[in-house]
This record gives structure tokens, C-alpha cells and sequence, in this order.
């Protein structure tokens, strides 16, 4: 059997997915950043540090958590929560971060720039750039300035600088390309840490092998309680890093079914989602061909997400070629379905989910019910919801009216 | 030989430097664009760089992002920048034209279909600045293989190991980004660009164009006797930015145009 887990080829594709598209400036740099971390990876020095701070600071491995109420209230598969949000900063974006820095630290640089769109991220950068006594430079989107002020303050407080972002609909992309621009001005200093399985080769395969810890782990921790493999694993995509994470170790595993959840956010059918796989086309935007939302110019649409995390026109190229080839199932859960299973969460297993990880659960929710008893499900709970409450009462207050 | 090859072939006899000149298509809107490009030969440009607009203009500066935000709010698409070209080419046979910009809105026209109607149109290069030598066969390839040239960006960081992997796929002219940063961002030492032309001149023989950071008529002066083309955007652009009424910034840009040309033409003099 050809095995799924061996992309990408050494152009940084995986089918026709993925590559290197960026300015000359960038190029030379992205080769050197390739080549430090195929030594690294290579380095029993560098695999020992990073399991250190995995499990000293991170707080790894993350429990895998028998969902009893979840499991009784759907009454079908049995439903396992990946506890990613109880690592440090509340995400699972911590895990990438800390890989990272490890890197960035080991070519000498100074400076670490980053994109966030929901401030996961850039918490998570903002983190580990203060324990490493690196400068921390922050892009973000206007927009979600005003939707995640706690994560604004909490990336001041770990002594980064937050640089808002007003272009475009001042989003993640946004932030993204504002993130490009500087990295190509500062290119000596700088390290640019991106936040999910998307960007030039080599990011998507880097960010992936530093979350997989995610997978592989949940491997051994259903053998241990279970004795056997998962039947199929759920977990949400903006960019597709948590996901990514999760499914990796289990590509080649036919028995397990694997899910991918896009943000259909008002539903696909309105044009205001942020579902690149199901309402996008392949196309090239910041460093990577992948499934976009796009018009018929090429022109990038803006996302639509009530989640911050999730509120990206693209998708990492990997999942792209996961998706063509058919290995990967990818579906959708819009805002109000996220919402709903957002509660559901909080009042049946007292966890206050990310909205983010909600779009998984909802999907969950949909499954589970009509699976059998013995169908052993995981949802990767990707992140806490602490960052959400601002959005959450809003919503929470529409409802209350609407009553 | 190509438009290009001429127009440089020219200017060498002369011993002078090319005027570069760069706006964005339908900006601010298609017919005073369309007005300021027929202009720009008249006003002193040699060579012309039209930029395609598009959304994400992730290595442009301030200036030319709002030139691409104008242009898209003013319903500019690629099939309009070409009916922009062949419009230009009813008057002016001579002129290079070069198109600039990112590869999404290509890659969405289909990279054929645009290669067919450039070249109908009277398009002499392209420019794609996310389109680096590793991806020559997604643009770059056919792009030559039917007669457009492709012009690549050099930079600082193109060092000695991988300036021959640039200069291979490049054809026309080279374009030698004298800073590391995005379009319009402050400008590189005399004794850098110096440097970078010789160091460029002992890897090829196409002409060599410097730009960015390039905006009064002395620096583009100063730059003209070192290389072979002078490129300017964002000091144009601004021009367009600044005009109230379309009759502004068409006099805005072609006027700046005629001082820098006066520059150029000046500087080995």
C-alpha cells in the first residue's frame, strides 16, 4: 500500500497542492529554513529539548477524555474529547509554537513575527518568544482586535507588540499578508512563526510534524484505554493545523474514518462562509496552492466565520490534497449549529469549548446519534472558549430577544 | 527582436538609461487609466509595467495596496487590463508593455487562455512576483515558449549560489529590487546599488532595471548612470492618490512622468 504520510515531495507539494509561491526576497531564506529543519529533525538534541518543554511547559501529553454525558445524551458512538485546550495558553496551537522557537532560536534569530486571527496564536507566539527573551512582533486584523480584546491584552502582558491590521476586512488574511510584508523588510532578523499547516514549503509539513504530537498520542492513549485503534476522528479546519495534527498518525490506518469540519458560517449557500474545500477552487494566495474562496477574477473573497480561528479564505494544502484524493471526508457546520453545540458542551460536560472546537463537536452531534455503541469517535477539543465569551454573549443576548 | 530588446537596444546607442514606469490598471477607474497609460510614452516612459490588480498584494507597500483596492472598487479584472492593452496598442506599436502582478487571477483565467489573448493583446513581458524560478513551469515556460518575456526579480538576498537559478528562467530585462522590502519602502545606498549592478552584470547581459525607493527626478538622475532602466511606482501612483478629479491625475502622473524622464535622460549627459 503507498502510504499517505509521505508528502511532500522536495518542491514542497503534496499532489498539486502546497509549493513554494513567494517574493524572490523570501526564497533564499525559506531554503535555509527548510534545510535547518531537516537538521533538526534529525537531531537527538533537538527532539529531546522539545519533548522537554512538551511536557514540563506545554503540560503534555493532553488527557484523552472519556465523554460519558456527551456519549449518553447523543446515545450512540462513544465519544472521546483530545483535551488540547487544557495545554498551556488553552490551544493547541501552543505545540507548533514551541517547535518553532526552538528553531528560530537555533539560526540566531532576534525577532518573531506572527499572524492571529482568533489570538490563540499570537498568544501562543507571545508566549514562547517571552520565555525564550525573543522580540515578539503580533498581526492582527482590526476586526478580530475588537472580537478577542482578552487575547489582545494577554499578548501585551507577555510583552509583545500588537501591530492591528486595517486592511481588508482587517482578518486573518489580512493579518497574514501585513505579516509577509514585514517579514520580507526584516528578512536578517526575522522569523516569521506561522500558525497552521498553510504558508511556503517547508511551513505546512513543519507546523504538521510539531502538532502530530496530537495523533500520536491519542494513538497510544486509545490503545491503552481501549485496546484498539479509533473508528473515526473529528476535528474543525480554518487553516487546519489542529486537524492536521490529529489526523496525521492515522492516515494510513483504512479502518479509521477521519472528518474534517469547515465553518459554513451563515451557510454555504450565502456566500458567507469560510468553507475553502466545500464553496472554494484551487488557487495560489500566500505561498501555497490550495482551495480558495475566490471569484471568477481570482479575486480572494472574504471569510465568513463567527469563529475568529476559523475566519480564513484557504486551507492548508495538505488537507487540499487529502480532499482530491478522497482520504479525508471534509463537511460543514454553520455559526448557529457551532452555537448550539457550544452550549451543549458547557451544560453536559462543564468544558467550555472554543468556538472553533464547537463547529467539531456539532459535527459530533450529527454522527454520533446513529453510530453503534461500540464506534470509538475522538473530536479534537482544540481550544478553550475563554477567549469567546465576548461573542458568545452577544449572541446569547440576540437569543434572549428573540425570546 | 522583442519590443524590449529594441527599446534597450536603442537606449544603449543613445547611452542612456530606460525610464521604467509602473501603475496599476484601472486605477483609479478603467477610462482615466486608460488615459494615463496612452500618455506615459508621450511624457517620457521607454517602457511601461501595467499592474494587474488583485486583492492580496502581499510585497506591495501602502501606495500601490490602495492603487489595487481603487482599481477593484472601480470593477477593474484581468479581462479589462488586457482590453486596456489592446486599447493602448491601437496608437502605440513600439512602446514594451509588461504586465506585473500576482499569479491568482492568471492561474483562475487559466494559464493558456492568458497567454494566448497577452500575446493578441500586445503584452511583451510578464512580471509575477509570486512566481519564483521553482514554479517556472506553471507561468514561465509557456509564457517564453510563445514569445513573452519573464522578468524576474533579483534582490539582496539573491546571493551568488542562486543568482544563476534567477537569471536562467529570465528574459527581457532583469529587475533588481534594491531594497528587502515592499514596493515603495525607503531606498537603498548608492554604493549598494553600485555594487549590485556589477555583481549582476558578471551574471548576464540582459539590461538591468533598478526600482524601488525611486521618487524625484535627481534619484531616478543618479540611478540612471549606474543601470540600465530606472523604475518608478509608488511616487506616480501617490500622484493618482492625491487627484481629485480624473483630469488630475492624469496631469499628476504624466507630469511627475515628464520630470523623471527629464531625469533620466539628463543623468549621463
Amino acid at each position: 500500500m503507498t502510504s499517505f504520510r509521505n508528502g511532500p515531495d522536495a518542491k514542497g507539494l503534496f499532489g498539486s497542492f502546497g509549493g513554494q509561491y513567494v517574493a524572490e526576497t523570501l526564497m533564499p531564506l525559506i531554503h535555509d529554513l527548510a534545510a535547518e529543519y531537516e537538521k533538526a529533525k534529525q537531531d537527538p538534541a533537538f527532539a529531546k529539548e522539545l519533548a522537554y518543554f512538551q511536557r514540563d511547559y506545554v503540560g503534555r501529553p493532553s488527557p484523552l477524555y472519556f465523554a460519558e454525558r456527551l456519549t449518553e445524551h447523543c446515545g450512540g458512538a462513544k465519544i472521546y474529547l483530545k483535551r488540547e485546550e487544557l495545554n498551556h495558553t488553552g490551544a493547541h496551537k501552543i505545540n507548533n509554537c514551541i517547535g518553532q522557537i526552538l528553531l528560530a532560536r537555533r539560526m540566531g534569530k532576534k525577532r518573531i513575527i506572527a499572524e492571529t486571527g482568533a489570538g490563540m496564536h499570537g498568544v501562543a507566539t507571545a508566549t514562547v518568544a517571552a520565555r525564550f527573551g525573543l522580540q515578539c512582533v503580533i498581526y492582527m486584523g482590526t476586526t478580530d482586535i475588537d472580537r478577542q480584546q482578552a487575547n489582545v491584552f494577554r499578548m501585551k502582558l507577555l510583552g509583545a507588540e500588537v501591530i492591528p491590521v486595517t486592511a481588508g476586512t482587517g482578518t486573518l488574511k489580512d493579518a497574514m499578508n501585513e505579516a509577509l510584508r514585514d517579514w520580507v523588510t526584516n528578512v536578517d532578523s526575522t522569523f516569521y512563526l506561522i500558525g497552521t499547516v498553510a504558508g511556503p514549503h517547508p511551513y505546512p509539513a513543519m507546523v504538521r510534524d510539531f502538532q502530530a504530537v496530537i495523533g500520536s498520542e491519542t494513538r497510544d492513549q486509545m490503545q491503552a484505554q481501549e485496546g484498539r485503534l479509533p473508528d473515526s476522528l473529528v476535528a474543525c479546519i480554518g487553516g487546519g493545523s489542529n486537524a492536521m495534527g490529529l489526523f496525521h498518525p492515522f492516515l494510513d490506518d483504512q479502518s479509521v474514518q477521519i472528518i474534517g469540519v469547515e465553518a459554513a458560517g451563515h451557510g454555504i449557500a450565502t456566500g458567507q462562509h469560510a468553507a475553502s474545500l466545500n464553496g472554494g477552487v484551487p488557487g495560489v494566495l500566500h505561498g501555497n496552492r490550495t482551495f480558495l474562496l475566490q471569484n471568477d477574477d481570482g479575486q480572494i473573497i472574504d471569510a465568513h466565520s463567527i469563529s475568529a480561528g476559523l475566519d480564513y479564505p484557504g486551507i492548508g494544502p495538505e488537507h487540499a490534497w487529502l480532499h482530491d484524493i478522497g482520504r479525508v471526508e471534509y463537511t460543514s457546520i454553520t455559526d448557529k449549529e457551532a452555537l448550539a453545540a457550544f452550549h451543549k458542551c458547557c451544560r453536559l460536560e462543564g468544558i467550555i469549548p472554543a468556538l472553533e472546537s464547537a463547529h467539531a463537536l456539532a459535527e459530533v452531534f450529527k454522527r454520533a446519534p446513529g453510530l453503534p455503541k461500540d464506534h470509538l469517535m475522538v473530536v479534537n477539543l482544540s481550544g478553550r472558549g475563554d477567549k469567546d465569551m465576548q461573542t458568545v454573549m452577544h449572541h446569547y443576548d440576540e437569543q434572549e430577544e428573540h425570546i | 527582436m522583442s519590443r524590449l530588446q529594441t527599446r534597450f537596444a536603442e537606449l544603449k546607442q543613445q547611452n542612456r538609461a530606460a525610464l521604467v514606469t509602473f501603475v496599476t490598471a484601472g486605477d483609479p477607474d478603467y477610462a482615466t487609466s486608460l488615459a494615463i497609460l496612452k500618455g506615459l510614452p508621450k511624457a517620457g516612459a521607454d517602457v511601461i509595467e501595467l499592474g494587474m490588480p488583485f486583492t492580496d498584494p502581499m510585497a506591495d507597500g501602502p501606495a500601490i495596496q490602495l492603487a489595487n483596492i481603487r482599481a477593484l472598487a472601480a470593477k477593474q479584472d484581468l479581462a479589462k487590463t488586457l482590453q486596456m492593452v489592446r486599447e493602448f496598442r491601437v496608437e502605440d506599436s513600439t512602446t514594451p508593455l509588461v504586465l506585473m502582478g500576482y499569479f491568482n487571477p492568471i492561474h483562475k483565467m487559466g494559464v493558456e487562455r492568458f497567454i494566448g489573448e497577452a500575446l493578441e493583446a500586445g503584452v511583451d513581458g510578464l512580471i509575477v512576483v509570486d512566481l519564483p524560478p521553482e514554479h517556472n513551469e506553471d507561468l514561465c515556460d509557456p509564457a517564453q515558449a510563445a514569445g513573452i518575456d519573464f522578468i524576474r526579480l533579483t534582490t539582496p538576498t539573491t546571493d551568488d549560489k542562486r543568482l544563476p537559478t534567477v537569471l536562467n528562467g529570465s528574459s527581457g530585462f532583469v529587475y533588481y529590487v534594491s531594497v528587502a522590502g515592499v514596493t515603495g519602502a525607503g531606498s537603498a545606498t548608492l554604493e549598494h546599488v553600485e555594487q549590485a549592478v556589477a555583481r549582476l552584470r558578471r551574471h548576464t547581459d540582459l539590461p538591468i532595471a533598478i526600482g524601488f525607493g525611486i521618487r524625484t527626478p535627481d534619484h531616478a538622475a543618479t540611478i540612471a548612470r549606474l543601470a540600465d532602466g530606472v523604475v518608478v511606482g509608488s511616487a506616480l501612483i501617490d500622484r493618482i492618490a492625491q487627484a481629485e478629479t480624473p483630469q488630475q491625475a492624469v496631469d499628476g502622473v504624466l507630469g511627475l512622468c515628464a520630470e523623471l524622464a527629464q531625469g533620466v535622460r539628463g543623468a549621463r549627459g
